[in-house]
């Protein structure tokens, strides 16, 4: 008897006669562990042949999940299409923000969010990348488990009560110590001049740190400790000091992924509404001091959106939202990208 | 002098780690000694009382927090996880990569974004704040979070375990539903629990969505209290009392994030919900 026809006989399972498909799948499970199979396994062929209605619902749950994530991009351009037309790209560098008079710009929005968002990720990458690879590869166990477990549960804190902890903790500590600290001997620096009201830019880039420090820490570590053991070793073998190990071995090899992580951590602190909007100050306006007042991208949407009197002044203000969309597509591409080259699947 | 710059570099990476896990701590620590004096019953149970008047509560935006985050995940959880299985025993090339790329993509979204699209599909043609917009965005916002891991949940079941069901006969869609999806249980409940906690803690989408409300409301037609929302409104406010309360709402929110952080933790535990059931008897 041909193979295909025993295969095909199906009564030791009480069926008359098997399908194509069960066909195929007999022919695999028939296979011996090392052989090659019989027949190579269509899944997908098998799948979409059977079960019309199970495939139906993931396809449809697919082109829902497809429909929203362009929906929600055309629905923010078209909404934000008045102001686009009124003001077209001198919206980006315009600092005029005037409900009264219906004149709008981003630029102090772009500002205040771009330069509280470099100072939490430059603080977040070197406190989260020295933790992460005590974390990957100098803590003893019994330390790092509790300190990893610590780590990601401060990234599952709601940024509303890191905003209230900024805003009546952290602000008058900035106010009263920090701030006139950093006054007396670094006032020399355009930053660190001006009235100081403890909330303002410096405050908002430090709650930032503090919340998306956690990000940076877990997939730093996660990138180190995917570095294969042989090659520490090898270095070690040549003569080098744990440190140097990690110096000249681990950080080079998980550079892409650090970099990853940072990009990822950054598109969160670009993003951040609530926990900004309480610490940041919100004014429009551009300031060199970070102890003074700003306002971001996220915060202004939250402040005034409910407020806009005018189709101009909401349109405007979706602009804005268009835009935080856009900056944060780019970044968290740019991050998934360096993350891919570090985790992508063998073979791949 | 290597050994010198060999100390002071761990030493710098230990107090580093110290350091994040210090600040969580100061963090927790000050949550807990300001809202412990605003918990009470009536403050769980309670509407908000004007200021001046001692009392009230947060116990409407406790309701409201359920109902909204209970409508977006009976919308999100079939739509992510139908997503998740297309991902891995569906989709195929390009198609597959476009749609895992934009679920990453729609994870890094800020959720301000999201609650402007909310706003103008769902609060602006109606003409009135809902909950249910609020649960829309909201939805959005849980849909990567179930994409994600289910789909590292269902490629973590042996694909042996499907090709074995097919031999016996059983029809694919069959074998995805009856042994794949079941062996993945730990997994995709993992990621609900996530995503429920993820957005149990957002406050921005929803304040030009389910915008508040100063009373018991039950229907998702109508603007609904949120519980981070009265959070926020209450701190931003310039009344002592309202402070206080806001520190207790902070508390309970996140008591039921850690908890439900926790939970995902403890699921993911190897042996728990990790075994393989037996399904195909009859």
């Amino acid at each position: 008897m041909a193979k295909s026809e025993e295969l095909r006989s199906g009564n030791d399972i009480g069926c008359a006669r098997l399908s194509d498909e069960a066909v195929t799948a007999r022919a695999i499970a028939a296979t011996k562990p090392g052989q090659p199979p019989l027949v190579r396994l269509p899944a997908t062929h098998l799948v979409a042949h059977r079960g019309r209605g199970f495939a139906l619902c993931v396809h449809g749950a697919t082109a829902i999940f497809l429909a929203l994530v362009v929906a929600l991009f055309v629905e923010l351009l078209w909404k934000s299409r008045l102001a686009i037309e009124t003001f077209g790209l001198s919206f980006l560098w315009t600092s005029a923000w005037n409900p009264v008079t219906n004149q709008f710009g981003a630029l102090p929005f772009i500002y205040g969010t771009v330069v509280s968002s470099a100072i939490a990720i430059v603080l977040a990458a070197i406190a989260g990348i020295l933790a992460g690879a005590f974390l990957a590869e100098f803590g003893p166990a019994w330390c790092t488990a509790p300190l990893s477990f610590l780590i990601e549960l401060l990234a599952a804190v709601p940024s509303v009560v890191y905003g209230l902890w900024g805003l009546f903790v952290l602000a008058p500590v900035m106010r009263d110590y920090i701030e006139p600290g950093l006054q007396k001997y670094l006032g020399f620096l355009p930053f660190f001049t001006g009235a100081i009201y403890g909330i303002g830019m410096l405050t908002a880039g430090l709650v930032l740190a503090i919340m998306i420090v956690p990000t940076v820490t877990a997939i730093s570590r996660d990138v180190m400790a995917a570095i294969p053991q042989s090659q520490r070793e090898a270095i070690w073998a040549l003569g080098a000091s744990r440190w140097q190990g990690f110096w000249m071995v681990v950080l080079p090899g998980a550079r892409a992924g650090v970099f990853g992580a940072c990009a990822l951590a950054l598109g969160r602190a670009l993003g951040e509404t609530i926990a900004t909007t309480m610490v940041i100050g919100n004014r429009p306006a551009i300031s060199a001091s970070w102890f003074a007042p700003a306002y971001s991208l996220s915060s202004v949407i939250a402040n005034e959106f409910t407020e806009a009197t005018s189709q101009l002044y909401l349109s405007a203000l979706i602009e804005l939202g268009l835009l935080l969309f856009v900056i944060s597509v780019i970044v968290n591409g740019l991050a998934r990208l360096l993350l891919w080259t570090v985790f992508r699947p063998a073979g791949d | 002098m290597h050994r010198l710059r060999s100390a002071v570099g761990i030493f710098a990476t230990a107090f580093c780690a110290a350091g994040v896990a210090l600040v969580l701590l100061v963090i927790l620590g000050y949550v807990v000694r300001e809202g412990i004096g605003a918990l009470s019953l009536t403050f769980v149970t309670q509407l908000p009382r004007p200021v001046g008047i001692p009392g009230g509560g947060v116990g409407n935006g406790i309701v409201g927090s359920a109902i909204i985050v209970g409508l977006a995940a009976v919308a999100a959880i079939p739509i992510g996880a139908l997503t998740g299985v297309f991902l891995t025993y569906f989709g195929r090339g390009a198609l597959a990569a476009t749609v895992r790329f934009l679920s990453d993509v729609l994870s890094g979204i800020p959720s301000i974004a999201i609650g402007l699209f909310a706003y103008t599909a769902l609060v602006a043609p109606l003409g009135h704040f809902s909950a249910w917009s609020a649960a829309f965005a909201f939805a959005i916002l849980m849909l990567p979070v179930i994409i994600t891991t289910t789909e590292s949940a269902i490629k973590g079941v042996p694909r042996e375990l499907y090709e074995s069901a097919i031999a016996l006969g059983v029809p694919p869609h069959k074998a995805i539903i009856h042994v794949i999806l079941p062996s993945a249980r730990a997994g995709i409940t993992t990621g609900i629990v996530l995503a429920v906690a993820r957005v149990t803690g957002e406050t921005a989408p929803l304040l030009f969505t389910a915008f508040g409300s100063q009373f018991w409301e039950l229907n998702p037609n109508n603007p609904m209290a949120e519980l981070s929302l009265q959070v926020f409104t209450y701190a931003i406010s310039p009344y002592r009392s309202w402070h206080q309360q806001a520190w207790g709402g902070a508390l309970i929110l996140i008591a039921a994030v850690v908890l439900m952080n926790l939970a995902a933790r403890l699921l993911l535990r190897p042996g728990i919900g990790r075994r393989v059931r037996a399904p195909l008897a009859s």
